[in-house]
């Protein structure tokens, strides 16, 4: 599958380095080369440096292409925005939106935007962990 | 009207006072601490603290009986996100953003902006308005209907000057609503001739953008 992952943050990279490794063919933005450096030195991805919701940039980073977008940088209205070009503009089949913001979060999913919530995911385990629930 | 204004920069300030000029119910929404504080002490209770992003301070301040909201913070993203928001949580009726990067223009639109503003575009028609050689202006777009309204000086050169509109081959897709000549303004009829140096104000398409180009003899 053709990937473009938005932010090379921990998360980003992180990703990156897997999906490179299970043979996808990625590429990730960020607007900091130094970013980059999280990447893992065996990464053969490709990577780009500008601004995630310029559609120029998009698509030098092959968002035509793409079977899946996935926005992870650190501002919430930033991967929304993102997120929305990549869906609705260059019609990509899977979206996958980082939203910090429970409430956002939820208005998002309600119109159809693929988000996740990391605030009630961890929320939630550590709420687990501690009333002894178990986890899968 | 009730309207919720996110972002206290210069441009929120500023509509936030003549808006409350008006007569308006206006309610100004600054996150930062310092900057609200010096807003507040001119607007007192029209300007409150918290992020027009975060959907619990729109409720808190009765978002869905707002009429309008105006997004017009310093970024894009953000102003985006208030103004769908607005619209999809608490069924605002109009939404107007404020566009920092005129190139977002048509992103805007297809995510359901009701109104976008460029001040940087607004400025650069201003601003190529005023230079001496400038021929053509485009003074506004009323995207909606497709159509723009745009501004001519008429050459000196130009095919057109010294005949009666009826005998101008003009195209169909443009209509001219005024011309001011010499500080007076002329509504015309098919016998109004055009002189040169008239400023002729028409109702455009795109297609008739370029053909009264042409007409005019005018090279961009």
């Amino acid at each position: 599958m053709n990937i473009v992952i938005l932010g090379s943050g921990r998360v980003g990279a992180t990703l990156a380095g897997m999906l490179d490794k299970a043979g996808h063919s990625v590429s990730v933005i960020d607007f900091s080369s130094d970013a980059f450096q999280r990447l893992s030195p065996d990464f053969r991805g490709a990577t780009f440096v500008g601004n995630g919701v310029d559609e120029d940039v998009l698509i030098r980073a092959g968002i035509k292409e793409a079977d899946v977008f996935v926005a992870v940088t650190n501002g919430d209205n930033r991967n929304i925005m993102a997120s929305q070009i990549a869906k609705e503009i260059f019609r990509v089949k899977k979206v996958v939106c980082r939203i910090y913001d429970p409430i956002r979060e939820q208005t998002y999913r309600e119109l159809g935007l693929g988000t996740f919530c990391p605030t009630t995911l961890g929320a939630q385990m550590i709420f687990d962990t501690i009333t002894d629930k178990k986890q899968k | 009207m009730y309207i919720i204004i996110g972002g206290g920069g210069d441009i929120g300030y500023y509509l936030t006072k003549n808006l409350l000029n008006h007569g308006h119910e206006v309610l100004l929404l600054e996150k930062g601490a310092s900057r609200y504080q010096t807003l507040s002490e001119e607007l007192g209770p029209a300007v409150v603290r918290g992020d027009a992003c975060e959907a619990r301070t729109m409720e808190e301040v009765g978002a869905s009986r707002a009429d309008v909201i105006i997004a017009v913070t310093g970024d894009d993203e953000d102003n985006l996100v208030i103004c769908q928001v607005a619209k999809k949580r608490f069924k605002v009726g109009r939404t107007i953003a404020r566009l920092n990067n005129p190139k977002h223009s048509e992103v805007f639109q297809k995510l359901g902006i009701d109104v976008t503003v460029s001040p940087t575009r607004s400025i650069l028609s201003l601003i190529e308005a005023e230079l001496p050689s400038s021929r053509f202006v485009q003074l506004m777009t009323l995207k909606k209907a497709g159509l723009e309204i745009i501004e001519i000086r008429v050459p000196p050169d130009s095919p057109m000057v010294d005949r009666p509109l009826r005998d101008t081959n003009l195209p169909r897709s443009s209509n001219i609503v005024l011309i001011i000549r010499e500080k007076q303004s002329i509504f015309p009829t098919a016998e109004t001739p055009i002189y040169a140096n008239d400023d002729i104000f028409a109702l455009v398409n795109r297609e008739g953008e370029e053909a009264l180009h042409k007409a005019f003899g005018i090279i961009e």
